[in-house]
């Protein structure tokens, strides 16, 4: 069965709240978890708004959705790409960023980050390396 | 003539704050609010526009910098945040509405 796992990679690029393209995203990524293929996210330009920490939308009257991401290490969606250029151009950090883990089965159950800040020439190599990409 | 212009989207996707900062005369006020809020988060290309623009007053709507994680220590310095209440006065004593969507 191994050899018909494929690279999926979902691309998140938009802001959450303003449109519903981030919740989308999420439910399509818990959906496709199902599946048991090779999953990874990749947040740039303003999709990396989607990871900030603090987030609470009770002024707003809408759902906050940001707790769910601390759910996809459950679904084996271990793999959380941020894009380093996008973070800085926006006047952000990996501190502004919610912490995300997983439990590493392959390692004692080790908690390991979710989140891995990549330069925009590794992650260009990131996408290249998919077999499949789901744009939002 | 005093006019309130009202920015919704990000300034990283898309040219609504530009465009609104192109034509806001000097005495108008500028509103940031929904994505438009990111804007305001200092140190980026966005508020050092906002702060090259004399004569022109800007805000920013506090509760969508809240559903979106920006405390308000991340707002750049000369731009007021606001609530709803002070949205409908900056709308009320205007003459009139811009909205850039």
């Amino acid at each position: 069965m191994s050899e018909d796992i494929k690279k999926f990679m979902y691309l998140n690029r938009r802001a959450p709240y303003g449109t519903i393209y981030a919740w989308e995203s999420l439910e399509v990524v818990l959906i496709g978890a199902a599946f048991d293929q090779d999953v990874s996210l990749a947040f740039l330009d303003d999709g990396v708004y989607q990871l900030v920490k603090g987030q609470d939308t009770a002024g707003v009257d809408m759902k906050n959705f940001s707790p769910t991401y601390q759910a996809l290490g459950d679904y084996d969606v271990t793999k959380l790409y941020v894009e380093k250029e996008s973070l800085e151009e926006r006047g952000l950090s990996l501190e502004d960023l919610m912490p995300l883990t997983y439990e590493d089965e392959d390692d004692d159950w080790a908690e390991k980050d979710s989140i891995r800040v990549v330069s925009r020439a590794e992650m260009a190599d990131i996408m290249e390396d998919q077999d499949v990409m789901f744009s939002f | 003539m005093s006019t309130l212009h009202t920015v919704n989207k990000s300034p990283f996707e898309k040219s609504s704050m530009d465009s609104c900062l192109a034509y806001a005369k000097a005495g108008s006020s500028v509103l940031m609010y929904e994505d438009g809020i990111y804007g305001a988060i200092k140190g980026t290309g966005c508020t050092q526009k906002i702060a090259a623009k004399d004569g022109v007053n800007f805000y920013v709507l506090g509760p969508d910098l809240k559903a979106r994680g920006v405390s308000e220590d991340k707002v750049a310095d000369g731009i007021e945040i606001v609530d709803y209440a002070k949205f409908v006065s900056l709308a009320a004593e205007n003459d009139k509405v811009q909205a850039w969507v």
